[in-house]
């Protein structure tokens, strides 16, 4: 590594970062570079060995190494650098990055355009204040899966998982697999928060039960876990007296949430959005900031790595576009506004003269499920612009809307577009 | 003579439809199905139920301990078990090639075990 100066700088080689630097280099960067902290490509991918990804971009049901496998022999036939077992220590509002690693000491990179691809993180014990005592064996979903399924540690022998995220489904299966006992899926929602296909394919296939609006009260233990006191919780979540339920167990897995990891895009000055914890985009993620462009569960926590690889497409794109001087800046923008029972959308903005070439996806999540046929509707100056129709709605499944060329008439002016989701 | 209506929710994609299968005395009726393959996998879930299985075998002097492995094709569910006692008894040398098969045939079925990446 002799340039220390890039077209294009993406930090994460998940399957966000992945795209982003393909599409890079397809689209006119001549000198890519993706820095990664572990010691291959790849990223979360590579731990999440079962099936399911693919469907929409491959037509294909692939597992997580596999899929990221087809992106990472497009890195290297594309002549992409790599950077591996390096962290970025800093990053600035003007592109430039600090990063370390073993052979390099401390570097500083200069990236003409520059792409955050970070991911996200799980939420912790501490970040849903558990109570009880603090003995080994309370472990977050994605750590287990990462210890058994590359490493070859199993965790413990009998398992009770909080939260019904896809990791923690998808681990009920996997440690039930290799010979251990999963107690119980406890849900303090009315609803289920992952996909209903993990439920029905790790969950049910090996009756392993699910308890909606429950929760864990109390940890039990003093060197080891030794047991969960679980409870029924009431419509404000609150624990209902007398529903308490001790159950007995080496491990608590936690699989409450994800998010977005974006410690270095703040100091970057990227600005949040408080509602996805990530950045305030447009339809290419292009950041607040000019030349950072963000992409895949570092700007929304996505159900499926089909959507983070377009994300991480489009990104790619827009950062190639910056770096070559050739990114259109317009004079007109439409800001996009989460409407009845919508909790946000992504993108937050987009030029309506962008729309004249290309169909925009808004994506999507609703507030509340409708478990009836719903109309997903967007709406500009009292107008509706366009409408689909689905069979329901739910928190854990994203929506999207895509907006077509034919709409572009709509915009004519900057404005607000607002999206409703509504029972038919 | 009609059948009770099974409920099945449908794993073929991650919609997740809510499906529903009538017997009638050898025909399979499948109804609220959202595609084709959502009709397959009704009348597979009622006839004869299959999953895709992934697990992971020991690999010796590679960057990991472990080399994850999957199915080639939905495998018998009544049999995963079975399946996955052949999988623990397998271990292998890097380098390992994607789709190289791990075990072939297994346990008759016609379908293989296969790497899912490549392993150094």
């Amino acid at each position: 590594m002799t340039n220390l100066h890039y077209d294009v700088v993406v930090v994460g080689s998940g399957p966000g970062g992945l795209a982003a630097a393909i599409s890079a280099r397809q689209n006119g960067a001549e000198k890519v570079l993706i820095i990664e902290r572990d010691i291959e490509l790849g990223g979360i991918l590579l731990q999440c060995i079962h099936n399911g990804f693919g469907v929409e971009v491959f037509k294909e049901d692939l597992p997580g190494p596999s899929y990221a496998q087809r992106f990472i022999q497009q890195v290297h036939d594309l002549k992409i650098d790599t950077l591996l077992d390096s962290m970025v220590l800093e990053t600035t509002p003007d592109r430039r990055l600090f990063i370390t690693n073993r052979k390099l000491g401390i570097r500083e990179i200069k990236a003409g355009a520059l792409v955050f691809a970070m991911g996200c993180r799980e939420r912790t014990r501490a970040q849903i204040r558990l109570p009880g005592s603090r003995p080994a064996g309370v472990y977050t979903a994605g750590t287990a899966q990462r210890w058994v399924n590359v490493e070859g540690y199993m965790p413990g022998k009998r398992f009770v998982i909080l939260g019904s995220g896809d990791i923690g489904m998808i681990m009920a299966r996997r440690l039930t697999f290799e010979g251990a006992k999963v107690e119980r899926v406890l849900e303090i929602m009315p609803y289920l928060s992952g996909l209903t296909r993990n439920y029905v394919q790790c969950l049910q296939d090996f009756d392993i039960p699910l308890q909606l609006n429950h929760t864990v009260k109390r940890i039990i233990g003093n060197n080891r876990v030794e047991a969960i006191e679980a409870a029924a919780v009431d419509e404000q979540r609150r624990i209902i007296p007398g529903s308490e339920e001790i159950i007995p167990c080496d491990t608590l897995l936690l699989s409450v949430g994800l998010i977005p990891e974006n410690e270095l895009s703040r100091q970057a000055g990227v600005r949040i959005d408080p509602v996805t914890a990530g950045a305030f985009v447009d339809s290419r993620f292009h950041t607040s900031v000019p030349g950072i462009f963000s992409a895949g569960n570092v700007v929304h926590v996505y159900d499926l790595v089909d959507w983070v690889t377009q994300a991480g497409l489009a990104a790619g794109k827009g950062a190639a576009l910056f770096a070559q001087g050739k990114l259109a800046v317009s004079d007109k923008v439409v800001r996009t506004q989460a409407g009845e029972n919508v909790r946000y959308i992504v993108p937050h903005t987009f030029d309506p003269n962008l729309l004249a070439e290309e169909a925009i996806p808004l994506q999507m999540r609703v507030k509340q499920p409708i478990e009836a046929p719903v109309w997903v509707e967007a709406v500009c100056n009292g107008k509706s612009v366009t409408r689909k129709a689905l069979p329901y709605a739910r928190p854990g499944e994203m929506v999207t809307l895509n907006l077509k060329p034919d709409v572009v008439d709509s915009f004519r002016e900057s404005g607000t577009l607002t999206v409703n989701i509504t029972e038919r | 003579m009609t059948s009770e209506p099974i409920p099945i929710i449908c794993v073929a994609c991650p919609k997740g439809c809510r499906l529903e299968v009538l017997r009638s005395e050898g025909d399979i009726l499948v109804n609220h199905a959202g595609c084709k393959r959502g009709q397959e996998y009704a009348r597979g879930e009622v006839t004869d139920p299959r999953r895709m299985v992934a697990s992971t075998v020991k690999v010796l002097n590679a960057i990991h301990p472990l080399l994850p492995v999957y199915t080639s094709a939905p495998f018998p569910k009544g049999r995963i078990r079975e399946l996955l006692a052949e999988i623990r008894k397998v271990e292998l040398k890097a380098p390992v090639k994607i789709n190289q098969v791990v075990i072939e045939n297994a346990l008759g079925t016609g379908i293989d075990v296969v790497a899912s990446r490549d392993l150094e």
